[in-house]
Order: structure tokens, then C-alpha cells, then sequence
């Protein structure tokens, strides 16, 4: 009798309870989800302001970062002294395109202001002599503009903390900072708890006038004065079967995520013979990736740099550091440095770095995350063959200015007016991986 | 059509029909799956006890479970310094020469994080034109032998360079002090750098006398030539020139001089088309059925006893027809018509026509020379200018060696590349008088009978480790360079030569200083050395064509004493080239014909023993190669043994012996005073009163592959008239009661009965270029008869992209089997050694099906159809998956591990395979394979899977391609790595695949063209156009009317025989 319309009640309330709980959930998932991109659109928004600064410096950023940036900044010392001004200290721009093109002999031919770097530096800067004069004064064109603008957050002692709250600073209008709306996520359960407690009290209230009220026919009374029966309900087989499959299902669940997580590494990021930092050199210093990893848009390997390539610059760069003394040993002994490999793809698949990077297009962060920030390098994706295949399946083929793919857009626009994506042309194949 | 049918048979059980083949042909697989070796209980290493299956599961269960949380940690180790060029999973690739004895290839290395894993033919080249051989292809595999020498020894004791560079020169210069006798015995030398260093060597030894022999020698051309043109050569032959080709038992598309050159050119005349409806037409005269017999139009199994008879004949109604004297001899009895007739096409053929043949007599090749004469070839089909280099030997000097070493005259031995005492006719004698020569080196890169009788070897680089150069032909040089840096402690044979001859340069220098100096003056190409060098370096090839010969001094080079120092042979280096030939033919035919008339019987009741290279393993100077041993000899189908072939004729008198799917008997063959136990084996097309037998078998000392594999054939030959003779006229062959199972896998994979094989006449093909054609036709209710591929059960696959299609051309196909090996290299395919090939799981990716056929008229009773099988024709077909658009494979595989893919691949993912085997089953080309254990791993089981159970063994491994573990099934891929590399690359450069770039290892592999492979659905590719001109002509897919509609499809067989009337 009771019984039924009880236990209905009852399931209505935890419904109602964990209807709150996964709405909550949700938007908390699609808040952060709005959250995110907020800064990186304000960081877009920032980047492009430095760009006013004449045609001429435009191209000399160009042959700077081609040629000069391994060894100067503007305003820090690398290897060789930092450029702030720097045609400032000469006489004329001739001079110091002489000097950039000839290094060593205007030193010898006795220049002081030269012969004062070289005693300085204890070395000599290669000629530049391939490069062409228009290049070299398009260089200090884009040193002129950039000594012209004012020291800021890029002089503090960590660069990369002043980019970012130029970025914060420059995005401050437009997004949402993520710590405002966990304030309001926090105040919505706050106030959610209390109405469950203001209604609690209200029912508490209810119960005790009704008791009061004598004026109550037998089955109002009945319904409204009926005290739950909590042991008829927990021995129920209902309960008992709703219990036994969520306790099931939960068990199966995390059997099933831990036999999915074998052999799955996210995270996976072992000590390395040498702490080499990928925020330094990628993050900070933007060195292209192309640069030390050279296969990456030849061929399947993207490869660990060799030795020499490390020592194209700390040959003379933070030469004393005990880990560069690591580089050395390695070309006395003539045994190359073991690292230790992050990403184990198994030997039955086929990845090839250059299809993704040059026909694909695909940033390397895409697989690899937020590489110029990792201090030690980790395993960002999960590898497995879902992410390949979802992977697969999203992705829109890069077909602009591609002439091989020229016959299948045409076929594809011919079937539909959807963006033809890796899966269209044969991306979920097994021999596209598996030989 | 013709009046007559054929059918066709792949051996004597299926065309009698034996139960027990019927048996095992309805099944995929072998009745009883046994472990490997009948007598070890053992599978993968457990023996098979329950209890002990039980607990090896158990532990491997928690084993697996323990090993899958713990992820072992990866070492990642670049380069210390990395050079430029090179970069890790980008294949490099260097042009060089392989020369291995008489073998000559210009080749191309294929080379990954700096290991050679595969050779490609280098198409530059216009002697071998891009064209390699099954032993090209697997040379690779020595370059990782791991019982190659490591270092230079001393009575099988290890030692350095230095200490071993000193004793044998304190030892050479104390015999040279004496004028002791030093012979340099050497395999033929085709690199005029190295003849310069022995010419060094003669300067600091004078008392050297060079000793040049090849295992299987020219000196019957070499002095038949002398005789008619004065001086000793092997002139260069053009088949593709020649419309009529005469062979008299010269193996010319399988081991006779420099096969692989002869396929190219022949195969270039068997590709008729609609524009150029004509073909070559070849005849063949030979005992044992060979690569060459198998290809002729029209074949005449002679006795090689009576072969010279039958060069007469031939000479005689060549000259009659001609208005010229004939000859004394000549008379035959049989096969008149046959020599009629190719007189007769020879004739009207004249300028356009070439004879040849195998034999080593001189006289038999006089007379050759005076038919090729007679019918103006010479400057036609024959150039004598541009002389072939590869064979050089006189087996006369070789004797004479010997007899002088026997009797105490030799103090000094260097055996250079060569192994006569187990490759030569004197082999035993010469390991006898070795006793007594007191200084005895072999400069060699791996162990074999003669290294193991001298006692010190100077081990030498592979191939593939040296610098070096070669002319095959005068005026034709090639380059060869490393590929890889040399793996062990070794020396290349050049180096020691010079070191030894008091000159200290390395090879590199010396070979380009000596192009600086002779072959750099003949072009005016290139204005610098550097320039000349570098290019013809990436080239690998520098071709001037027949040079203009300097002023000779041509003849052998003799000492004060007036022993001879250096006998005279084409083109060897130190000493001048013979003078170019203007000369006319000079020859005494008539003196020679007699002779011949004097030897030769035109019937004879003895039988005749026929030794012949075998395809795979040459003379066995590779024998320690697993995958030469498994390759299937292409007539007799059979692996890793040798065997004596039998005519019918002959098992018939032993109680009409059979032999059922390699289940035969050991025989005694008695030669002269020597007995062997060798098996058996009933050979169609087998002369009467003949049998044959392999060399290159039965080696003692080459590796754990050669050990004990078949019996040794060297030893039979015999030197007569300066000569080694090839056959042995009068022996006698016994059967025994001894069983015997001889690896045979002819019978493997058949479809029985089935319509695969089709071909016709080129006169038929001319009326109808369909002719020969079988199209089935399946009758409905509406349409009537109807084509049966108009109507399918499935839908299909569409194919928008690329749709990768090969046709096979089987009037081009010769059956040498190099994309047998050019395959297995490529795919990584296991070595599973012959007791997995009796049980009829050899592994093969592509096979070449032979089949015989006979023609016979309807009502022909079935004994009739089996007197066919005494002279078959020969049909070769190679059969790869095929590749269908409607694949029953694809449907019956429950986990969907093979499946189709947009390029129209039917593809196998290895990964997702759990071995039910039912896609075996299920196809009907029988070309899916399974891995019954770990080929790769079981070293206990498999011990001859080299290239995977060393680290040195590894390095050869494709690296794109999976190593498959056992329990799943693989099958041709149809390269897959390679389209992928090949797709990326033009994606890349943003353009579509060029046609050609893109090529199957098997259809690269292919000296004849047979193999066209490409992508159908461009329009301007090789094989959309010769589809669309053969669609409905010659152009046919096996088993259409079951609708499979593979991606690979055939070209008939055509023949140019005259239509009977």
C-alpha cells in the first residue's frame, strides 16, 4: 500500500538531487570549456601590434631571426652582446654593415670599439659576407625600431611571466578570468545547499502543523503524517538489485578504464642524462623545432638531436654549465648521449613525422601539448588507437595548394558539402598504419 | 582455335592423378600440422605434456599481466655527430656493381640508418639495364652472414693485420728471393683497377704466374674464338637483334654467361603487340629441361652426347640452303624436322638470327661460330669488339697448375676469390698437392674448402664494403662503393694485393686515381676529374662503348726462362687488349667438324649424366644463403637439396617408379670409379637416356645453411682437350630401396583443373588477339548468355583515388624467380627450412607456378595424354594475391582483419589477426600464408632464419615492414610500404605519382618486364594503357568466372610456333 508511493517519493527526491548534482557538473564542464580559449584569443588579438613597424624592419626581422638570432637578442646577452642601440655605438650604419659583413678583419685592421668587443667576447662573429647589404640594413632598420620602444615587462628576469601578463593584460577586456567563475560556481552551490536546507525546514514546519491540525480526513493523514519506512525500503529487492548493478557496473567501469590503461603513458615523463628544458629553447628563445629535430618534416622519425647540433651553440654558450660538460665528455669519449625515449608508438603501427607536419600541416603541440612550456618533456597524448582513428575522423584535410589532392576534392564536393576529412579519403584504413 | 586442347599439369602426380595428391590438393592446408621435426616432441621449446602446458600457461598468463603494467624504459641514442646526408628513416641510395665470380650486375643500394637492407637493379646501366637475378637480390643476406671471417687468420687462429701482413710477407719475399713459383689463382677478374694492382704484384714478384679459372668455364668459346679470330674472347651476343635464336644446351636465361643481360634482350622480342605483332622465336637442343628449354618455341631433348652431331646437322642444312660446302658428320635420325626447320628460319632470318651454345668444346663451338658466319651475324647479333669480360678462365691453366703443384713446383699459393678445391674438376688433387706447397694464403670473405686447406686467409670485405670498379664488356665500366662501413675486422682483396706488392694506397684512391688515368682521358663530358668522378660515382656507370684498342701486344707474357707468367686473356688488364677485329673469320671448320664427327655419337645406348648450374645457387658459392637454398629451382620446383633428374623412360624400368609429391628413393650414380647416394627425382622433358644432376651442392665447410644440403657434383667433371667437359657419357644409375623425401613444391597451392592458364599461337593471336582465351559465360533468364563477370552478389568497392593494379605478362615471363627473392627481401618473409616445406607451409609472398602442358586430340585415350609429359611445353605463372574487388577472403574473416581499402588493396592487418585460417581457405588462388610458429625467434626449430636471430642477421630486415609473429596469416601486400612512400612523397611536392616511380619490389626485381604494376585509374600510366589496348584481347583475369574481379590480371601465353595444319 505505503510502500509504493513511498519508495516513488523517495526516488523522486534522489532524482531530483542527482539531476542538480550532474547539472552543476555540466556547467562546470562547459564553463571551463568556455574559459579557455579566452586568453588565447586576447594573446591573438596582442601579437599582431608589433607588426607597425615599417616595411624595412618587417624584412629585417625576417633575415635576423634567419641569421642572427642564435647568437643576439635585443635586449639580453646571448653569445655575443645584446643589440639595444646598438647602432648607436658606431660611427655609421656603413661601419657597422662592414663590420657585420667582415667581423674579424675590421677587429684586426685595428677598429677600437671593435678590437674592445673582441677582448670582451674572446671570439670572433663568422662573415656575413653572403648576406646582401639591402639585408644587413633592413636588420638594423629592425634595430633602430625595436631599441625605439621602451623597456618593459620583456627586460624582467623571467621573460616568459611578463608574455604572459601581457597577455592577461591585453585580454582583460574581452575574456573572463577562470578564478572569477569558480567564485561563481562556488556561491551557485552555496545557495543551491541552502534552498535544500530552507526546504528541509519548511517540510519540518509542515509536518509539525499537520500534526497539530485535526481536521484531517484518514487518508490525508495517512499520506502526509506517514513516518518513512527506511528498513522495509533498504531490504527491498529493488534497492538491493539497483544497488548490486551500480556497485557492478562501477567495479566493470574502473576494470575496464585499468585494463585500457595499460600500457597507456600520459604523463610519462622520465629524468632525462641531461635536464634539457624544451621552455627554454622552444618557449623562450623560439627555436623552430625544425632545427634540432631535423627529420621532422623529412621523414618518419622527427629524430633526438645529435650532438652537434647541440654544440652548434653551446660551443659557446653557458660553456661552464656541469650539464654542457655532459656534451663534451660525449665528443671526447665519441659515445652519444642515451636518452631516454618518451613516446612508444608500437612497432605494428606506422607513423611518419612528415606526412603530419608538411601534408598535414598539423602543429606539433597538437599531439605533443604545450611543449614550450614543459620544463621536463611528457607524454601529452594518450597514443592509443582511438586517438589516432578520432583523430582521423575530425581532422579536415589540408588540400589548399595541394595538387594531389586536387582529384579528390572534386570527387568529394561532388558527394557533399562537407569539409572532406582524413577519414574521407581512406584515413581509417589498416594499411594506411598497419604493414 | 586450335584443332588440338591442351592441358595443363604442374607435375606428373596431377596428371595421373595419384590419390594421395588429390588427397592433400582439396585441402589449404597439410592433413597433419606436425611440430617441425618428427622426432623432438617439441613446440616453440615446451615439450607436450599437459601438466607442463597447463603451468606455462598459468605463469605466462601472470607473466604477461605482470609485464603489461610495467612499461620497460626505451633508450633513444642519436648520432654523436650527424653526417649531413643522411637522416634517420630516409632511405639513401648508392650506386654499385655486384660481381660475384662470373656474375655481374650494376646495381643500386638501398640503404637505411646506413645498413644495406636491398638491391635494385640500376636501370643506367646497358649492360644489365636495370635487370638483377634471384642471386643479385639475396646478396645482401652474405653481407650479414655471422660466419663470415671476422679477422685475418692464421692456421684458424685469429690474429691482426700487422702480425699477419708480416709473416706472409717475410714468407712471399723469402720464396720470391729464391725465384720460388708463386701462383695467383683467381676467379675471373672484371675490374681493370685490380688487374692493374696484380700487375703490381708481377713487378715485386716476378716469378707469379696468374691463374685464372671460372667454376663453370668459357674455354670452349674463349679458343674457338682465337681460333677464328685470333685472339681468346667471349664476344657479346644481342639477342634482342635476333629473330631466330638457336641454342644448343646454353642456359642462356638462366645461368650461361651473363644471364640476366640475355633476359632482357630476349624478353624484348616476346611482347607482341598490336603495333609490332612479332616475336622471337627461340629452339632449344638441350638434355635437361632448362630456364631456356622451358621458354622455347620449339625444343628437341637430345643427348648431350650426340650434341655436336646435331651443331653439324644444323651447320650442314644452314650451308645447303646457302650454296655453301657442308661439313663431314652430321646424320641424324631424330628430331630431322626440328633442325630443318630452324635451318630453314635461320636462313631467312640471316643477319637477324643467332646460335649458340653451351658447350665447352671447342670444336662444337667452331662450328657454331662457322653457322653464325655462314649466316652473317657477325656484327649483327654478335659484336666480337665489345668482348664480355666476366669470363676469362682457361680450365688448361688450372690443370696446369695443378700438375705443377703435384709435382713440388709451386712454393707459393694465393687463392684469390676463388674456390677450386671444391668448385673445380681437380678439386681433390689440388687439396692433395697443396700439401706440398709451402706458403698457401686465400684472400676470401668467407669460409669454404679452400680456406679451410690453406693456412692463412686474408679475409676480404663483401661486396658492399668495398670500393672497386668492373667492365664487364670492353669500354662498359662501372663503380662500386661501400654502402656501409665494413662490420668486421676485414681487408678488401684489393687492398691486400697492393699492400702486399709493396703499395700502400687504400682501394678508394687507388681505384680513382686509376679512372683519373685511363678512363677519365676517354670522354670529354666533363672538363675536371672531380667532376667525371662524382657523376659517374652517382651513376655508377661510365659506358664508351667498344673502345678503340690501343696497339697490342696481345699473347701470353712469359719470364726470361720462358715459363708463362701470365696467360693470355681478353681484356686482363696489365697486359695490352688484344687488337680490335677486323680480321674476317679464319677458322678451319672442316678440321673441327671432323673432330666433332670423331666424339659425338647421334645415338649412343650408355646413359649420359648432364652437371648444370642450378639457378638459385650458381656454382654454390653462396650456399650459405637460406633464402637461395629455399628458392624453388623454377622447372623442378624443389628446395634445399640436389637431386638427379630422370626421364620417364627410365623410371618405367624401375617398375614404373614414381615419385608422389617429393616421396622418392636414394639411386646410386656410379661415374667412372666414384659412387654417391643422391634421390630422385621423374623429370618431364628429361632426354632419354639422360640424367641430370646440380652443381653447387654438397659443400663442406660454408655455414650452417650449406651444411650437408645434397651431394657434390664438382667432383664428376672431368678436364679433357684443355677443357672441362660437362657431362659424363656411360654411367650407370641404380635404384635402391632407401627412401628419400626431397622438398618439392611444385604441387603446393594447385587449382586443380581450373582454367588459369591460357595462351595460344602468334600466328592464332594475329588472326585473334583473343585467341586462347576462355570467357565463361553464365546463361539467365532474361538476358541469355551473359559475360559471368556481368553479374556479382556484392556491391563492390569504389576506387576514386589510386587503384593499384599489376598486370602480368606471361609470354614475358621467363620463371627466374628473382621476384621470388626480391620479395622476401623486401617483406621480411621467414626462412622455414625443409622440413616446413615438406609439410607444405613454405611462406613465399609470390610463387611462380610452372605447369607443363600437352596437347592432345579429343578421343585420346588418358595413357595418350601421359606420353605427352615426355617433351612438355612449359607455361610460367606467377602467382601473387591477387587482390579481388570481390574477395572471398574478406568476407569470412570474423574479427575483420583483412579488409578492402579505397586503393583497391586487399589488406591484411597482422595485428588484428587471430589465425582461424578460414580466409586460406576461402581464397581461390591459394596464396595466403600462415605462420604455423615463430619463424622469426624459434632458433631451437628454425635455426636457418638468419635474418632474424642475430643482431647482425636484423640489420637486413625492411624496417617499414612488420616482422609477423606466429598464429596469423600474411599474404602479398602489394608493397604497401612502398605506395605509401610513394603517395607521401608526391604529397609533399604537392603533385600526384608519377608513373614508374611507384614499382612493387617484384616488378623492380624483373629482368624480363613481366611484371607491369602501376595505378589504373591514371590515365596516362603504362598499365591503364596496356589494359585498354589488351581489354578483351589478351588481357584476362584467373578464374573470372567465379567474379572475383582481382586488381591483378594476366597476358597470355603466346608462342611463336608455326600452326600445324
Amino acid at each position: 500500500m505505503s510502500l509504493n508511493r513511498l519508495t516513488s517519493r523517495y526516488w523522486v527526491r534522489i532524482g531530483a538531487m542527482a539531476a542538480t548534482v550532474l547539472t552543476l557538473h555540466f556547467s562546470a564542464i562547459a564553463q571551463d570549456g568556455a574559459a579557455t580559449p579566452a586568453p588565447a584569443d586576447g594573446a591573438a588579438a596582442a601579437a599582431p601590434a608589433p607588426a607597425a613597424g615599417g616595411g624595412d624592419a618587417v624584412a629585417g626581422e625576417a633575415v635576423f631571426n634567419a641569421n642572427c638570432k642564435q647568437c643576439h637578442a635585443i635586449n639580453e646577452q646571448v653569445v655575443g652582446p645584446a643589440l639595444r642601440d646598438a647602432h648607436k655605438r658606431w660611427p655609421s650604419d656603413k661601419a657597422l654593415t662592414e663590420f657585420i659583413k667582415y667581423p674579424q678583419k675590421t677587429i684586426d685592421g685595428g677598429n677600437a670599439y671593435a678590437k674592445g668587443l673582441y677582448d670582451k667576447y674572446k671570439q670572433y662573429m663568422p662573415n656575413h659576407n653572403f648576406l646582401k647589404d639591402e639585408e644587413i640594413g633592413s636588420v638594423i632598420a629592425w634595430i633602430k625600431a625595436e631599441s625605439a620602444k621602451p623597456v618593459t615587462a620583456a627586460a624582467a628576469p623571467a621573460a616568459a611571466d611578463g608574455k604572459g601578463g601581457a597577455a592577461a593584460d591585453a585580454g582583460a577586456g574581452a575574456g573572463i578570468d577562470s578564478s572569477f567563475l569558480t567564485y561563481i560556481l562556488g556561491a551557485l552551490v552555496l545557495v543551491l545547499i541552502l534552498l535544500i536546507a530552507v526546504l528541509g525546514l519548511i517540510t519540518t514546519v509542515l509536518t509539525k502543523y499537520l500534526n497539530n491540525n485535526e481536521n484531517l480526513t484518514e487518508a490525508d493523514k495517512e499520506y502526509a503524517l506517514d513516518a518513512p519506512n527506511y528498513k522495509s525500503f533498504f531490504g527491498s529487492k529493488a534497492f538491493l538489485f539497483v544497488v548490486t548493478f551500480i556497485f557492478t557496473m562501477v567495479v566493470l567501469k574502473a576494470g575496464f578504464d585499468k585494463v585500457y590503461g595499460i600500457n597507456v603513458n600520459t604523463g610519462y615523463a622520465p629524468t632525462q642524462p641531461i635536464p634539457f628544458s624544451h621552455k627554454l629553447h622552444a618557449g623562450t628563445y623560439e627555436i623552430d623545432c625544425g632545427y634540432c629535430h631535423t627529420g621532422v618534416y623529412k621523414g618518419k622519425s622527427a629524430t633526438i638531436p645529435s650532438v652537434n647540433i647541440c654544440l652548434n651553440c653551446h660551443n659557446a654558450i653557458k660553456t661552464g654549465s656541469p650539464n654542457m660538460q655532459k656534451l663534451y665528455k660525449a665528443v671526447e669519449n665519441n659515445k652519444p648521449i642515451e636518452w631516454v625515449r618518451v613516446h612508444n608508438l608500437p612497432d605494428l603501427a606506422y607513423f611518419n613525422h612528415s606526412q603530419h607536419t608538411v601534408v598535414g600541416k598539423i602543429e606539433c603541440e597538437k599531439c605533443h601539448g604545450a611543449i614550450k612550456e614543459m620544463e621536463v618533456v611528457e607524454q601529452h597524448s594518450t597514443l592509443t588507437m582511438g586517438w589516432c582513428i578520432n583523430c582521423h575522423r575530425e581532422t579536415v584535410v589540408k588540400t589548399e595548394g595541394n595538387a594531389y589532392y586536387d582529384k579528390l576534392v572534386k570527387l568529394h564536393a561532388d558527394k557533399t558539402n562537407k569539409p572532406m576529412t582524413v577519414e574521407n579519403i581512406g584515413g581509417l584504413e589498416c594499411s594506411k598504419c598497419h604493414y | 582455335m586450335s584443332e588440338q586442347n591442351k592441358i595443363y599439369w604442374k607435375g606428373l602426380e596431377e596428371l595421373t592423378n595419384e590419390p594421395s595428391f588429390v588427397a592433400n590438393a582439396e585441402k589449404e592446408f597439410a592433413s597433419v600440422p606436425t611440430a617441425p621435426s618428427a622426432s623432438s616432441n617439441t613446440l616453440d621449446g615446451l615439450t607436450g605434456q599437459r601438466r607442463d602446458f597447463l603451468k606455462v600457461m598459468g605463469f605466462g598468463m601472470a607473466a604477461v599481466s605482470l609485464a603489461a603494467c610495467e612499461t620497460p624504459v626505451k633508450k633513444a641514442i642519436p648520432f654523436l655527430n650527424k653526417p649531413e646526408e643522411y637522416d634517420p628513416s630516409i632511405a639513401n641510395y648508392y650506386a654499385s656493381s655486384y660481381a660475384d665470380g662470373g656474375d655481374y650486375c650494376a646495381v643500386l643500394v638501398k640503404t637505411r640508418e646506413g645498413r644495406p637492407i636491398k638491391i635494385e637493379g640500376n636501370k643506367l646501366s646497358s649492360v644489365t639495364q636495370g635487370g638483377t637475378s634471384a642471386r643479385v637480390q639475396a646478396s645482401i643476406l652474405s653481407l650479414y652472414d655471422t660466419e663470415r671471417f671476422k679477422a685475418p687468420t692464421v692456421r684458424k687462429k685469429e690474429t691482426t693485420w700487422a702480425a699477419f701482413d708480416k709473416e706472409v710477407g717475410e714468407k712471399l719475399a723469402e720464396i720470391a728471393g729464391g725465384n720460388g713459383r708463386i701462383a695467383f689463382v683467381t676467379s675471373s677478374i672484371v675490374s681493370p683497377s685490380f688487374k692493374q694492382a696484380l700487375a703490381e704484384w708481377i713487378a715485386k714478384y716476378p716469378s707469379t704466374n696468374v691463374v685464372v679459372y671460372d667454376p663453370v668455364s668459357a674455354s670452349g668459346i674463349l679458343n674457338a674464338n682465337k681460333a677464328s679470330f685470333g685472339s681468346a674472347f667471349v664476344p657479346s651476343y644481342y639477342f634482342n637483334k635476333a629473330d631466330v635464336i638457336v641454342s644448343f644446351s646454353a642456359d642462356f636465361l638462366g645461368t650461361w654467361l651473363s644471364s640476366t643481360e640475355y633476359t632482357k634482350q630476349f624478353a624484348a622480342g616476346r611482347k607482341p603487340t598490336a603495333d609490332r605483332p612479332h616475336m622471337n622465336r627461340l629452339y632449344s637442343f638441350e638434355a635437361n629441361l632448362s630456364l631456356t628449354g622451358s621458354n622455347a618455341d620449339y625444343r628437341a631433348p637430345i643427348k648431350p652426347s650426340a650434341e655436336g652431331v646435331y651443331v653439324a646437322a644444323l651447320y650442314n642444312a644452314v650451308a645447303s640452303a646457302l650454296g655453301r660446302p657442308t661439313v663431314a658428320g652430321g646424320s641424324i635420325t631424330a628430331h630431322k624436322d626440328t633442325v630443318a626447320q630452324a635451318a630453314k628460319d635461320l636462313v631467312a632470318a640471316s643477319g637477324k638470327s643467332l646460335v649458340v651454345s653451351g658447350s665447352n668444346d671447342v670444336n662444337v663451338q667452331l662450328l657454331v661460330n662457322g653457322i653464325n658466319e655462314l649466316l652473317g651475324n657477325y656484327g649483327k647479333t654478335i659484336d666480337i669488339n665489345t668482348q664480355l669480360l666476366t669470363r676469362q678462365g682457361q680450365d688448361a691453366d688450372l690443370a696446369a697448375f695443378v700438375s705443377q703443384a703435384k709435382s713440388g713446383g709451386v712454393q707459393a699459393v694465393i687463392f684469390n676469390d676463388c674456390n677450386p678445391v671444391f668448385d673445380s674438376a681437380l678439386g681433390t688433387e689440388l687439396k692433395a698437392a697443396l700439401g706440398s706447397v709451402s706458403l698457401k694464403v686465400a684472400i676470401a670473405s668467407r669460409p669454404d674448402e679452400t680456406t679451410e686447406a690453406v693456412d692463412y686467409v686474408a679475409a676480404a670485405h663483401h661486396y658492399l664494403e668495398s670500393w672497386g670498379d668492373a667492365e664487364p664488356r670492353t669500354g662498359y665500366y662501372s663503380l662500386t662503393q661501400p654502402a656501409i662501413t665494413k662490420i668486421f675486422d676485414t681487408r678488401q682483396a684489393l687492398e691486400t694485393v697492393l699492400l702486399w706488392s709493396g703499395n700502400t694506397t687504400d682501394a678508394y684512391k687507388y681505384v680513382s686515381s686509376y679512372w683519373a688515368n685511363n678512363v677519365y682521358p676517354r670522354q670529354n663530358s666533363y672538363g675536371s676529374f672531380r667532376d667525371f668522378w662524382n657523376y659517374s660515382l652517382h651513376d655508377g656507370i661510365f659506358e664508351v662503348g667498344a673502345p678503340s684498342l690501343r696497339a697490342s701486344t696481345a699473347g701470353a707474357v712469359k719470364d726470361s726462362t720462358g715459363n708463362v707468367v701470365m696467360p693470355e686473356v681478353a681484356g686482363v688488364g696489365p697486359f695490352e687488349r688484344a687488337s680490335p677485329h677486323t680480321a674476317s673469320f679464319s677458322a678451319d671448320v672442316n678440321a673441327a667438324a671432323n673432330a666433332v664427327d670423331g666424339t659425338y655419337k647421334a645415338t649412343s645406348t650408355g646413359t649420359d649424366l648432364v652437371i648444370y648450374e642450378s639457378i638459385g645457387l650458381g656454382v654454390g658459392r653462396d650456399a650459405n644463403n637460406p633464402w637461395l637454398q629455399e628458392f624453388a629451382d623454377p622447372v623442378t620446383r624443389a628446395c634445399w637439396d640436389n637431386y638427379i633428374t630422370i626421364p620417364q623412360s627410365l623410371a618405367k624400368t624401375w617398375g614404373d617408379f614414381k615419385v608422389n609429391e617429393g616421396d622418392t628413393i636414394l639411386a646410386n650414380l656410379k661415374v667412372g670409379g666414384t659412387t654417391i647416394k643422391v634421390p630422385v627425382l621423374v623429370q618431364p622433358g628429361q632426354a632419354k637416356d639422360t640424367i641430370g644432376l646440380a652443381l653447387g651442392y654438397g659443400r663442406e665447410v660454408a655455414g650452417k645453411a650449406a651444411k650437408g644440403v645434397g651431394v657434390n657434383a664438382h667432383k664428376l667433371l672431368t678436364i679433357a682437350d684443355g677443357a672441362a667437359k660437362y657431362f659424363v657419357a656411360n654411367v650407370t644409375v641404380e635404384k635402391t630401396e632407401e627412401k628419400y623425401r626431397v622438398a618439392h613444391v611444385q604441387t603446393h597451392h594447385t587449382i586443380m583443373g581450373r582454367d588459369i592458364v591460357q595462351g595460344s599461337t602468334l600466328n592464332e593471336w594475329k588472326k585473334n588477339p583473343a585467341a586462347g582465351r576462355h570467357i565463361v559465360e553464365v546463361t539467365t533468364g532474361d538476358k541469355g548468355h551473359v559475360p559471368a563477370t556481368s553479374m556479382s552478389l556484392w556491391p563492390g568497392h569504389t576506387r576514386p583515388n589510386h587503384a593499384w593494379g599489376m598486370v602480368v605478362d606471361m609470354s614475358a615471363c621467363i620463371g627466374c624467380g628473382a621476384c621470388t627473392i626480391a620479395c622476401q627481401v623486401e617483406n621480411n618473409v621467414p626462412v622455414v627450412g625443409k622440413e616446413e616445406v615438406l609439410n607444405r607451409r613454405e611462406m613465399h609472398w609470390i610463387r611462380i607456378d610452372r605447369y607443363y602442358s600437352s596437347s592432345y586430340k579429343e578421343g585420346d585415350s588418358l595413357s595418350m595424354k601421359e606420353e605427352a609429359a615426355e617433351n612438355p611445353q612449359v607455361v610460367f605463372q606467377p602467382l601473387m594475391c591477387q587482390h579481388c574487388n570481390n574477395a572471398p577472403c574478406e568476407t569470412v574473416c570474423p574479427v575483420a582483419a583483412t579488409t578492402h581499402s579505397t586503393e583497391g588493396l586487399n589488406q591484411m592487418a597482422y595485428n588484428r589477426c587471430i589465425g582461424t585460417r578460414y580466409c586460406a581457405n576461402n581464397c581461390p588462388y591459394k596464396v595466403r600464408r600462415f605462420n604455423w610458429f615463430s619463424y622469426p625467434q624459434n632458433a631451437e626449430n628454425f635455426p636457418l632464419n638468419f635474418p632474424t636471430l642475430s643482431d647482425l642477421g636484423r640489420m637486413v630486415l625492411n624496417p617499414d615492414v612488420t616482422v609477423r609473429a606466429r598464429g596469423v596469416m600474411e599474404k602479398c601486400s602489394m608493397c604497401v610500404q612502398r605506395l605509401q612512400e610513394g603517395k607521401l612523397n608526391a604529397k609533399k611536392e604537392s603533385r600526384r605519382p608519377i608513373d614508374g616511380e611507384i614499382v612493387t619490389a617484384c616488378a623492380a626485381a624483373c629482368s624480363a618486364g613481366a611484371i607491369i604494376f602501376g595505378d589504373m585509374n591514371d590515365a596516362e600510366s603504362k598499365i591503364a594503357q596496356l589494359m585498354d589496348a589488351e581489354s578483351g584481347k589478351r588481357n584476362y583475369q584467373l578464374l573470372s568466372e567465379i567474379n572475383t574481379n582481382p586488381s591483378v590480371s594476366y597476358l597470355t601465353k603466346i608462342r611463336n610456333t608455326a600452326d600445324k595444319a
